[in-house]
Parts: structure tokens; sequence; C-alpha cells
């Protein structure tokens, strides 16, 4: 019975096996560490910097989550109204995509100029980014309650807020939360992107101000660190948001069953 | 005696300019358990869509009489359409939750119906985890459950393998002569429509009209042995041919 850890083992061992021939064809061929460090390196300065690289972390951690927070209440009642009022959509959608396809490397200077504290500029770039995902999904959800069901509520008198409650929330969950995996790593992104645009000023700063200080020094082994934690960080909210939807999907929806025994 | 359903020269024209049904008059009294046969699209389900109050008729009159005690009608759809995200206990509850009826009471009124139905035992299953004669019978106790003066059914059996229909057949006709509800019953089979009903009602092909009302005088209680009769077998042959007298509709438009 190997096959429930295969999904587990198998990729741990690929990333273990290329760890391994990073570190030895590192050291064989003598690549300065200046410009590709071992992996063993990476680690070592990851525990060394620790102090500093942790307030980073938690600082970018605080922009992402926030941005995602304010991106659900965003998109949960903007997708409401637009679910309610066709109008509203109409009026209102075209903005949204406007949003959603300029490169918020393109817009966040602007913001940064507008908006006096840069932890607030960061805030809205991250949550530019991460929104649009939520918004169309949790649209698309709310429309996508069975007809027959609709029919259901209808002949039995159901009021708006029952139907709102018992039919188009429950209809809808399975889309939002694919929208909430999506943007709950557009997050991060955004995060780290504004920052980056923001450049590396200010006292509270986040790991990508890390970066950019570590490449004025080259100092390669600490932007690998540096990475490291990013990269970290999006794998964890990817689990994260996956256990979520396994929790609240798993006995009924079909993206969560598994095929029985 | 008022009819509990009564059609008057209905007509029914989609906003697409198609004419579903025409001139369709017809009444059911209280406690008649009726049939409607007819071809695919001839208009079956457009007819029980009006008579729920789902759609509205374009020309003719619609009416049900109840006694206003409670949900009047129920309406078991050609889908089990349970809601995938909650338990059987709590699909069958859901026009209770919706009436207000609190936890209690619901569950003192849920629980024999779904012993009768068979399904006591799957109460915490998804629907996900229930077989399609199941999914059906729960759809079914969730329309007996706010005890409806008329039952439209359409179709309810039509994707269940024979065995298990003909155990659904029986069941409903227990339960119709427990409780004594109005049934009205849309089926594509001649030989279901004559073993469970008083009477059918055949339908031409679109538009729909009504072209013959069969009365099935045979006694209840029916058991499977009525399908070796002769008498079952000489109205199953009136229907047939009514059925195929109606095929001749115009195909197009
Ligand atoms: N909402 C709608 N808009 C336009 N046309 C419709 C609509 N609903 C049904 N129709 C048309 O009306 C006709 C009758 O449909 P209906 O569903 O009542 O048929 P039916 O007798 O129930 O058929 P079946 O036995 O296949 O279920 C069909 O031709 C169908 O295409
Ligand atoms: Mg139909």
């Amino acid at each position: 019975m190997t096959r429930p850890s295969a999904p587990v083992v198998l990729p741990a061992l690929v990333l273990l096996g290329a760890l391994a021939l990073w570190e030895l064809w590192v050291r064989l061929a003598g690549i300065p560490h200046y410009i590709l460090p071992a992996p063993s390196l990476v680690l070592l300065t990851l525990w060394e910097n620790l102090g500093s690289l942790a307030l980073s972390w938690l600082f970018t951690l605080k922009i992402t989550f926030g941005a995602l927070l304010l991106a659900v209440i965003g998109g949960v009642l903007l997708a409401v109204a637009f679910a309610l009022s066709r109008t509203v959509e109409l009026a209102l959608f075209p903005f949204a995509i406007v949003l959603q396809v300029t490169p918020i490397i393109a817009i966040a200077p602007l913001i940064l100029i507008y908006v006096e504290s840069t932890t607030a500029a960061l805030l809205i770039c991250a949550w530019i980014v991460a929104f649009f995902p939520i918004l169309s999904n949790t649209v698309i959800g709310l429309r996508a309650a069975d007809p027959n069901l609709r029919d259901l509520f209808a002949l039995y008198r159901a009021s708006p807020w029952q139907r709102l409650r018992w039919l188009l929330v429950p209809s809808a969950l399975p889309y939002f939360i694919a929208g909430l995996k999506v943007s709950g790593g557009l997050a991060l992104i955004g995060a780290v992107v504004a920052e980056f645009a923001a450049g590396a000023a200010g006292r509270e700063t986040g790991l990508a101000s890390r970066i950019l200080e570590a490449s004025f020094r080259t100092e390669i082994p600490k932007m690998y660190a540096a990475l490291l934690l990013i990269a970290l960080t999006g794998v964890a909210i990817f689990l994260l948001f996956n256990l979520l939807s396994r929790l609240l999907l798993g006995r009924w929806h079909a993206s969560e069953l598994r095929p029985g025994p | 005696m008022t009819a509990a359903i009564q059609l008057n020269a209905v007509d029914k024209r989609f906003d697409s300019g198609l004419e579903a049904l025409r001139g369709v008059g017809f009444e059911v009294p209280p406690g008649q358990f009726a049939a409607l046969l007819g071809p695919s699209g001839c208009g079956k389900s457009t007819i029980l869509r009006l008579v729920a109050g789902l759609d509205r008729p374009s020309g003719g009159r619609v009416e049900v009489a109840t006694d206003g005690a409670g949900s009047a009608i129920s309406y078991v759809f050609q889908e089990p359409t349970l809601m995938p995200w909650a338990t059987l206990v709590d699909n069958v509850r859901l026009p209770l939750r919706i009436a207000g009826v609190s936890r209690p009471e619901a569950r003192a009124r849920i629980a024999p119906v779904l012993a009768s139905l068979d399904l006591a035992g799957f109460e915490d299953a998804y629907p996900a985890e229930l077989s399609g004669g199941m999914r059906m019978r729960a759809s079914i106790a969730r329309a007996l459950v706010t005890r409806p003066q008329v039952l439209l059914m359409d179709e309810p059996f039509a994707a269940l393998d024979e065995i298990t229909r003909a155990r659904l057949n029986d069941d409903l006709l227990a339960l119709w002569r427990a409780r004594g509800f109005t049934v009205l019953f849309v089926t594509h089979s001649v030989f279901e429509a004559v073993y469970l009903s008083q009477r059918v009602l055949v339908m031409s092909a679109r538009p729909g009209r009504l072209v013959a009302d069969l009365a099935v005088d045979l006694p209840y209680p029916r058991k499977a042995e009525l399908r070796l009769l002769p008498a079952y077998a000489e109205r199953c042959r009136a229907a047939s041919a009514a059925l195929e007298s109606g095929y001749g509709g115009d195909l197009e438009s």
C-alpha cells in the first residue's frame, strides 16, 4: 500500500535529488558563492540572518493577508451586488477588468505617490492583484445555482434572504474557494512586486526590500535566503487553502470527492 | 365539489415564439391520481410548471384549489434536485425550514416519511453517497413532508431500472392511498400510466393538445399481478392507440 503516500513522497524525492545535484555541481565545479551559492550555504545564511529576515517576513505576511482579507470582503460584496443587479454589473465590471489587466508594476509607482503611507500603498497594490479572481469566480458561483433548485425555493415561497443563505451561498462556495486559491498566491506576488516598486526605503519593510538590499551589496546567498522564504510562504498559502477547501467541500463537491475504495 | 386542478383553454407560447400548448383544458378532482402521457416535447413539463405557478400561461386560466393549510403544492422534478451540500435529512427538511417549522417538530414529521420510503438510517448521508434510486426517494420524501394537497411528479422514475421503478410505483400508490392527495403524474410510459392512475390524459405532439381522457377503472390496491390481467392490457392498448393518434402534430413551427 504505497499509493496514498505517493503524492508526497515522489515530489519530495525529486526535490531532494535536485538539491543534491545542485550542491554537488557547485562544489565540484567550484562555482563562487557570489554567482551561485550551494543550498547548504543558503540555509546557513538564512539561519544567520533569521532575526532580520523573520521581521521582514512578518511584514510581507501582514501585507499579503491584509490584502487578501480586503480582496475577499470587496470581491464578495461586489459579487453580491452584481448578482442582485445586472445594471450594477454593467456599470462597474469594466472597471474591475481594467484594474485586472493593467500590470500592477505599472500602477504601483503612481499609487506610491498618491498614498502617503507606504504600508497602505502596498496593501492597495496587493489588493488590486488579488481581488479580481474572487470577484469573477463569486459572480459566476452566485449564478450557478441549479435552476430546478431555484424553482423549488420559489415553489415553497422562500424569502430572498433564505434563498441567499441556503441556495446561492452554498452554490457559490466552490467557485469562491477556487478564486481564493488563486488570490492567495496573487496577494503574495502583489505584496512582493509592490515592494520592489517602492524600493528599499522606509523602516517597515518586507522580504522584497531584503532582496533589493542584498543585491546592492551583491550578497547573493542572502538573496536566495529571502527568495526561499517567499517561495515557502507561497507553498504554505497554497496548502492552507487546499486544506480549507477540503474541510468545506470535502463531502459533497466533485472537486474534493475521491473515488470510493 | 370544486376541482383540485383546473385548466381552462390554456395556451402557452414562449418568448422564443415557440407554441408549446394550445387550448389545453381538464379538471382533476381532489384525491384523484391522474397520469399525463405524451410524446417528448409536447409540453407535459410545461403544464406542471403552470400548475405549480412557476410560469404563467399566455392564454386561458390555471387554477389550483387548496384549503390553504400548509404548503399546498409539491413538485418532484425529473432529476432528484437535491442540494449536494446538505445531508439527506437536511434536504428533506428544506420545505419545513423555509416555512419556519421548528427543528424538533420537523424531525418528528420527517422520521415517518423516511421510514415509509425505506430511507431510515441514511439521514446523515450526502447525496453523492446515495444511489440513484435513493436520491429519487429522498426527493419524493421532501415533496411529501409538507403534507401537500397536490403532488406534481415529472417522470420521477424515468432514470431508474425496471425493478426499482416497480417498487417505487408500489410505494407511491401506498402513500397516495394512505394520504389521499391529488396527483398529476407525468410519464412517457403507457404501462406506468395505466398501472398507477385512475385516469390517463393523453397529449398530442407539439403544440400540445389533449387528445384523449381515458378512465382506468381498475380496483386498488394494485399489485404486480395486475400487469398480467387482460383488463390491464386492454387499457394499455387504448392509451397506446390514443398516443399514436396524437403523434401527427406539426413537427416544425
Ligand atoms: N423556457 C423555455 N423557453 C422556450 N421554449 C421552451 C421552454 N421550456 C420548454 N420549451 C419548449 O416547449 C416545448 C415543450 O417542453 P416541455 O419541457 O414541456 O416538454 P415535455 O413534454 O415535458 O417533454 P419531455 O417528455 O421530453 O420532458 C419543447 O419544445 C421545449 O423546447
Ligand atoms: Mg418534461
